[in-house]
């Protein structure tokens, strides 16, 4: 049996899935004060009168870190910065307690400059004096070689609670968004290990000793205690929940598009293959863009619940939720009001809709049905807009070999999965504008927790092998290894592979669903002087892909 | 900093599958460290710079500035109409005002490419800023354009290319001829008899540092460009004057490429040569890029860099400013040299021999222009190559005359191919591209 637990804004669901068929389901309203409390109870009520033992693992997605995020309610964070030329320190600076340092390596991880120990450890006083807990060490090519963000570490050492490296949270280069990273996975340490070990605390108080597993952005997971040393990959894991559980209860195989049509927003995610795309570099939070893997998705300020309104004469929905749909005894018509008197759904009071839309429809001078029809074409016509912006934008990025230019893969989704509230009344409308069939999967409203319950490990490595230098390195393990000249592309591969197979499984992957495979894979002839072949730079770069350890086997949706 | 922050549009086309040779300095692995410094700096998530995929150049777009040699398709590969179109995508950016400026930041590069094309010269087969700006002017309608060649190498075929142009101002800043390929380049060659004046060259002796090539922009190129008003400003960006590139023997540095860039401050850039490409390519191209988006770029140094040890001697200053004050003089006295050149003459007719270093071709040319106060003069070209080729060609100019146009489709008219492989017509205005 696999627990699967969503703590979403909103809702916290669980599910309990026995030989991939749901068993049962749970649903409660999220306390934002007590996140843990809310996760008690749905957990409580699946699990009943289960045997504990049976239970093979437990996985997790939680908006606690998202919140924290987001509401500012953050530690704070000392910084050090080892940047050497570049950008100019004040744009790199996050907060007042950013600290620019002497000392820097170079694009090819060449130390150009050490550090001064005396300078790193005045800094340190200072930050003990205004009682500062947790800091971050960031060195611009951190990635290409640790060693000065290590020292800088030694001085620190034991002095703060606790110390966040830039080199581990990313194998990507981008020196702002690693010290956005990095600052993010400092002021989040604590809250996040609280609920860690209440957690904890928790199944063990239910005498479940099987795997506990958090979802990470990205829509996969990590054993809980391996995530503690990198708690900001667990950001955003409500949107890549929605993912994963459209997922697990499609499991289709090629590009489709994927819509969570929630209340006051609707999220877009995008697969290729049946693959969830992944964001370029990393996802954006409360305004800091950063290198955490995580889904591509795209929110916009249309949902079921989102505010019509009349303005200049024309009809607007959104951004903004006033309450529920007028036929719950919202304050406002709705899109879902504009759906109930359309018929395409009976749930709510519809005379408490008609009322609120022919408000609408009176300022219009035009029926409430024709009113009803706009509103609904103007939601779906929105989301269907942003998804051809979004597919665009993809199929436009920038690629850098003449291969690329000419032969490179266009996204042509043939299908449209729509899970949320609204998701079956606006299906029809949204197959018609799209020209392509939706498909509603069933335990749409569970769908977030059956995503997390099945989510397979993920996690990715970077490799950069430079024979004239004769050293390899790989950023998120920390590796930094001599290698010999005649080093070859093969072994290259082998380090990469072998590195995150044990990395995957030291993070709670399993062995028969590690679907491993080369993302980015180029090998440079590094000639000097008047054509002398001085070495080769291999940048190999290997991912476990998101994906399921199984998909349902439930038949259902529409 | 002399401005305020401005969008930048980057078309960066690093080319990791292409080379000439894979050893050649114009190899797979030139802008890879440029890629990890510009990826490093973040420079792409700014609010200010945005990315754009470089077009494809089309065959029509080449023809419309190049006779190739026999056609298009045979003298170049599927990376020189990315590079090509990498810089049409940069201006089409500028242009249609999405962007505030805009570096084509594409390999390979172009100027060394002049009107005819035999094959590959200077490691550039086809000339990519000359085929952006035509295509400006075919998309946009007529432009004044301004092209300044920072490249340390004599910027020979866009010279060649605007030659008899008035409408194009060519100006090269190089290290001297007489010390660096192609060996020309030189303050006399100052355009042909329709254009005199519209080509400047202004050479420079070896080791002269950002002190000589500022005072050169401020004193010479500046002024002269005060004057021209061109509506676009070009920069030719090749980054081979820096102190630490393996095949010249100059003293620029990156703070000296952003200023420069900083004060000129062109509309578009496109790079050109530059093969320091681990040492001064990550360092000068970050410059150029904050320099454009008005970002303060005075943290942007190589690792190296120590102005007192490269500082240029007294001597090259003097040298310098002796060469600003004699070339000031020439474009003043433009139109007197032009009516002197001109006098009682119909045609003027140049003969040169062109060597293709790349490719080991060498070739024979013969140049006529009609002399025109219309336009810039019907040309006339015979051309043979060491590959056998023979050819002629008939160029109509842009906004060119009744009188040359007439002229020009007389003599295509009239030429048969007889001892020729081709006969080429080429009328810009009319997009026009014809061969028998």
């Amino acid at each position: 049996m696999i627990v699967g637990i969503d703590v979403g804004g909103t809702h916290t669901d669980a599910v309990l899935l026995e030989s991939l068929h749901v068993k049962k389901t749970a649903k409660a309203v999220t306390n934002q004060e007590n996140l843990i409390e809310s996760l008690i109870a749905v957990t409580e009520e699946v699990i009943r009168g289960e045997n504990p033992g049976e239970i093979e693992r437990i996985a997790l997605s939680t908006t606690i870190s998202t919140n924290a995020i987001v509401q500012g309610k953050t530690d704070r964070v000392g910084l050090i910065l080892a940047g050497g030329p570049g950008l100019p320190p004040e744009m790199l600076a996050i907060g007042e307690d950013t600290h620019c340092i002497s000392g820097y390596v170079n694009h090819r991880g060449i130390r150009v400059a050490g550090t001064d120990p005396r300078e790193v450890a005045r800094i340190a006083e200072l930050f003990e004096g205004k009682k500062i807990g947790h800091v971050g060490i960031v060195g611009k090519f951190s990635t290409r070689n640790p060693a000065l963000e290590t020292e800088i570490g030694d001085v620190l050492d034991g002095r703060f609670r606790h110390l966040s490296f830039g080199h581990r949270m990313s194998g990507n280069l981008n020196f702002p968004r690693r010290i956005a990273t990095t600052y993010l996975n400092a002021a989040i340490w604590k809250t996040y290990k609280a609920f860690v070990a209440s957690v904890m605390d928790f199944v063990d108080h239910m005498g479940i000793g099987a795997p506990l597993h958090i979802l990470k952005a990205d829509g996969g997971t990590s054993s809980i205690s391996q995530s503690l040393e990198y708690p900001v990959g667990s950001i955003l894991s409500g949107p890549a929940a929605s993912v994963m559980g459209i997922l697990s209860l499609t499991d289709g195989t090629e590009d489709a598009v994927a819509l969570d049509i929630g209340g006051t927003t609707t999220d877009i995610a995008i697969f290729a293959d049946g693959v969830p795309l992944l964001e370029p570099l990393g996802v954006t939070i409360g305004g800091h863009k950063t290198l955490i893997r995580g889904l591509l998705t795209r929110s916009i300020g249309v949902g079921g619940d989102s505010s019509v309104r009349y303005k200049e004469g024309r009809i607007t929905i959104g951004p903004e939720r006033a309450g529920p749909a007028a036929a719950f005894g919202g304050p406002s018509p709705t899109p879902t009001d504009a759906l109930i008197l359309l018929g395409r759904t009976d749930i709510g009071d519809k005379g408490k809709a008609l009322k609120a839309i022919r408000e609408i429809a009176a300022q219009a001078h035009r029926s409430p049905e024709q009113v009803a029809q706009e509103i609904c074409d103007l939601a779906c016509r929105t989301i269907v807009s942003a998804v051809r912006e979004m597919l665009q934008e993809i199929n436009n990025k920038p690629v850098y070999t003449v291969h690329e230019i000419l032969e490179g893969k266009k996204i042509v989704p043939a299908v449209a999965y729509i899970v949320g509230g609204p998701a079956g009344p606006m299906a029809p409308y949204l197959e018609k504008m799209m020209n392509i069939p939706a498909s509603v999967p069933g335990y749409a409203e569970v769908a977030n927790a059956i995503g997390a319950a099945l989510a397979r490990t993920t996690t990715e490595v970077t490799l950069l092998a430079d024979t004239e230098k004769g050293e390899a390195t790989i950023p998120e393990e920390g590796i930094q290894t001599a290698i010999s000249r005649n080093f070859t592309h093969q072994e290259a591969i082998d380090l990469c592979m072998s590195t995150l197979r044990a990395r995957a499984l030291r993070m709670g992957a399993y062995e028969d669903t590690l679907d491993m495979e080369i993302v980015e894979d180029q090998v440079f002839n590094m000639v000097r002087g008047m054509g002398y072949t001085t070495g080769r730079n291999m940048r190999i770069k290997a991912q476990v892909k998101p994906g399921l350890v199984a998909a349902i086997k439930e038949e259902g949706g529409q | 900093m002399t401005g305020s922050r401005k969008k930048t549009g980057l078309v960066f086309f690093p080319a990791f599958d292409w080379a000439i040779s894979a050893t050649h300095p114009e190899r797979e692995e030139r802008l890879l460290y440029t890629q990890d410094q510009v990826f490093e700096e973040g420079l792409l998530d700014l609010d200010n710079i945005v990315e754009f995929k470089p077009g494809l150049a089309t065959i029509e777009d080449i023809n419309r500035i190049h006779i190739c040699v026999p056609d298009a398709n045979r003298v170049i590969t599927q990376s020189h109409l990315i590079s090509a179109g990498g810089a049409i995508t940069a201006a089409e950016k500028v242009m249609e005002k999405e962007v505030d400026n805009a570096f084509a930041l594409v390999r390979p590069p172009g100027h060394h490419a002049m009107r005819i094309v035999h094959g590959a010269r200077g490691f550039c087969n086809i000339n990519i800023e000359a085929i952006m700006i035509e295509y400006i002017r075919r998309r946009y309608g007529h432009r004044k354009i301004a092209i300044v060649d920072t490249d340390c190498h004599h910027g020979d075929g866009t010279q060649d290319i605007f030659w008899h142009d008035p409408d194009t101002l060519f100006i090269s800043v190089h290290q001297d001829g007489r010390t660096l390929y192609p060996g020309s380049g030189f303050s006399d060659e100052f355009g042909g008899p329709n254009a005199l004046g519209a080509t400047i060259n202004i050479p420079l002796p070896p080791h002269t540092s950002d002190e000589g090539f500022l005072f050169v922009l401020d004193n010479l190129i500046l002024p002269i460009l005060d004057e021209f008003k061109p509506d676009l400003v070009i920069n030719s960006a090749g980054q081979d004057n820096h102190y630490s590139d393996p095949i010249t023997n100059m003293s620029f540095s990156a703070q000296g490429y952003a200023t420069l860039n900083d004060r000129l401050s062109p509309d578009i850039a496109v790079l050109e040569g530059g093969y320091s490409i681990e040492s001064a390519l990550p360092y000068v191209n970050v410059g150029i890029i904050l320099a454009m988006a008005g970002i303060d770029y005075s943290h942007v140094t190589e690792p190296d860099y120590n102005p007192e040890a490269t500082r240029q001697t007294a001597q090259t200053s003097r040298y310098i400013e002796q060469q600003v004050a004699a070339i000031s003089d020439l474009w003043k006295t433009r139109a007197t040299r032009r009516d002197a050149l001109v006098k009682g003459k119909e045609y003027l007719r140049r003969s040169r021999s062109i060597f293709y270093d790349t490719d080991m071709i060498s070739e024979q040319q013969e140049e006529t222009v009609r002399i025109c106060n219309e336009c810039g003069g019907l040309i006339t070209i015979r051309s043979e190559a060491s590959t056998g080729n023979r050819i002629f060609a008939v160029i109509v100019p842009g906004r060119g005359c009744p009188v040359c146009r007439h002229k020009g489709e007389e003599i295509f008219e009239e030429t048969g191919t007889g001892s020729y492989h081709h006969v080429y017509f080429q009328d810009r205005d009319r997009d026009l591209f014809l061969v028998k």
